[in-house]
């Protein structure tokens, strides 16, 4: 993780490549993605988000690191939880809504013309700001995702893998067979987070995952957040100013000037610079909380 | 209060605490009439029922013997038996549990999932609830013309069952698309991003969420079919059978229509035969709609 008591110098040495191709071993027991990188990272072009006639965002322009968690700030209404959904096309699952522009997941374009949305939305995972378990057993809940998906293998040492990546094992190991429902708002987000790595994904998305639950909770999934990016490539929007500063490497500032206008993306840089010496007026103002 | 600002918040008159009334007694007093009044309808409701039930049942009690529920027709009230319709009506509650039943839940799934929403699916969704309050005896026109007449099944309990399944079929439409839009989105964008399909979503999230309120309107519908006398009259539904319907191509025939026929015969002794009639009616009824809860019940347990 970035050390942010390290100087300049210290941290330019020891940077990690801009893409992780294939410098982690494929772990093991994964049928879905033989030979690739374990996790990538993901540029966007010129991405402008629509509903309808009404432009949510315009002209976004980002590098999202592999293995790293960069973090979206910005006042409320400003386009940032329309961004991340059109990360993983989600965002085109309401009626009306579309984007257009470039989204590029390690080499390849997600909104290309022959792409299965389908199948970049098991790549590119999501946890939702208020946790949706379904209304199935813990076993079932995090099982499902990789059934659907062909996995061929143990589905126990699965479950098991999952819910222990998530924090949530020893909680739950002695009632997988109860509701999903039936968990607290802290342990029911972790099991939406079990879910999502049950499918493997390379990047996971994070829209405000810890704003819906109580501060031990928050807690413990910030913590999960920062095993995940070994691993993965982690996306998180929150308005939690704090929470942005203390786990992410870089940081994405948005912000409307007028209202109706179209969010953009002000600023963006490693979260270091972004908190303590910004470039842009707006953005000083927000991260000391003169506004937002 | 505001201390810092540089305007003068308004004092309170001295005196004016008096403009709200101290006494809540009118108040309570209306409170109370109005609760007495929806008990009064509810009891109302409640005692009708009661003493149809009851009305029935002491007409009814003392001609239903089991010659009556295995007998067949006759014109002689002593000898008039149920069978032949009890069959009619098991049979034709099974063709539409079978016919409507399936086609309900699809074209419900189908028009809240998958449709768009444009104008000609808002003008399917006006007409499925005028299709509901269309008189019963159309029905039986419009069944009489294409099953007996046109598709050539005539005047058979395969007829009688299509007409009802017709009759019943916008009630299960309904009462299964609110089922399913009352399956909460997070739901399927908690699949979605699983990487799901839309079919894979609804099989095996929102079908199984929206059960219980499409079985509430199967119990609807087959409550509706088993009681439905016009539109089998008017696809000729016989109400003297001297045998048992066998097949679909049977004779059609069902306990509301023999209740019917029983109620205008001139002879006093049918009144009571008819009112046994009811009963059993009451009894199938009862049946149907307990097998159908205690279906909706172990999905409602599961969920």
């Amino acid at each position: 993780m970035v050390d942010y008591r390290k100087t300049e110098e210290e941290r330019r040495v020891s940077e990690v490549p801009e893409r992780a191709t294939g410098a982690k071993e494929e772990t093991a027991g994964s049928p879905y993605r033989a030979g690739e990188p374990a996790a990538l990272g993901m540029r966007i072009e010129g991405l402008s988000a629509f509903y309808g006639s009404f432009k949510a965002i315009t002209d976004v322009t980002m590098d999202i690191r592999a293995n790293r968690v960069t973090a979206l700030i910005g006042p409320s209404g400003c386009g940032k939880s329309t961004y991340i959904r059109c990360l993983n096309r989600m965002h085109e699952v309401i009626p009306g809504a579309r984007a257009e522009g470039g989204v590029l997941l390690g080499e390849d374009d997600i909104y290309a013309k022959d792409v299965d949305p389908v199948r970049i939305r098991r790549r590119i995972g999501m946890v939702f700001q208020k946790p949706n378990p379904f209304s199935k057993s813990i076993y079932e809940n995090v099982a499902w995702g990789a059934r659907i998906n062909g996995y061929k293998g143990d589905m126990d040492e699965l479950v098991e893998r999952s819910l222990k990546h998530a924090a949530l094992w020893e909680e739950v190991k002695g009632r997988l067979k109860e509701s999903g429902l039936g968990l607290s708002g802290g342990q029911q987000q972790r099991l939406c987070i079990a879910r999502t790595l049950a499918v493997e994904p390379e990047v996971i998305l994070m829209d405000e995952p810890a704003s819906a639950l109580d501060p031990v909770s928050t807690q413990k999934i910030e913590d999960t957040m920062e095993q995940l990016k070994q691993d993965y490539t982690v996306v998180i929007v929150t308005h939690n100013m704090q929470q942005a500063a203390r786990i992410s490497d870089y940081t994405g500032f948005f912000y409307i000037e007028n209202m109706g206008d179209p969010g953009r993306l002000w600023e963006f840089d490693e979260t270091e610079k972004m908190f303590s010496n910004p470039e842009r007026k707006e953005t000083e103002d927000y991260v000391t909380g003169r506004f937002g | 209060m505001s201390q810092g600002g540089t305007e003068v918040v308004p004092q309170r008159e001295p005196g004016t605490e008096k403009d709200f009334k101290t006494s809540t007694g009118a108040r309570h007093t209306l409170d109370g009439i109005f609760t007495a009044i929806i008990f009064v309808a509810t009891v109302i409701g409640l005692v009708v029922l009661a003493v149809l039930l009851i009305d029935i049942a002491r007409q009814g009690l003392p001609a239903l013997n089991w010659g009556f529920l295995t007998g067949l027709g006759s014109a002689e009230a002593e000898d008039a038996g149920l069978l032949p319709p009890l069959v009619g009506s098991v049979m034709l509650l099974a063709i539409v549990v079978v016919v409507a039943v399936p086609l309900g839940i699809g074209a419900a799934v189908y028009l809240e999932e998958y449709a768009s929403d444009n104008w000609l699916n808002r003008i399917v969704e006006i007409n499925i609830s005028n299709l509901a309050g269309v008189p019963s005896i159309i029905y039986g026109l419009l069944g009489l013309g294409i099953f007996v007449y046109v598709l050539g099944f005539g005047k058979s309990i395969l007829s009688g069952g299509l007409v009802l399944s017709l009759l019943v079929l916008p009630i299960i439409i309904i009462a299964t698309r609110e089922a399913v839009r009352a399956v909460p989105n997070a739901v399927r964008e908690g699949a979605y991003a699983l990487g799901a399909t839309q079919w894979e979503t609804i099989r095996h999230h929102v079908l199984p969420m929206a059960l219980p309120g499409a079985l509430t309107g199967t119990i609807l519908a087959l409550s509706r079919a088993l009681g439905e006398t016009a539109p089998l009259i008017a696809i000729g539904a016989v109400p003297y059978l001297t045998f048992v319907p066998t097949g679909l191509g049977s004779a059609v025939t069902a306990i509301p229509v023999q209740i019917y026929n029983w109620v205008s015969q001139p002879d006093d002794e049918f009144q009571a035969v008819a009112a046994a009639g009811i009963v059993v009616l009451m009894v199938v009824l009862l049946a149907a709609n307990a097998g159908a809860i205690l279906l909706r019940n172990r999905f409602q347990r599961r969920n």
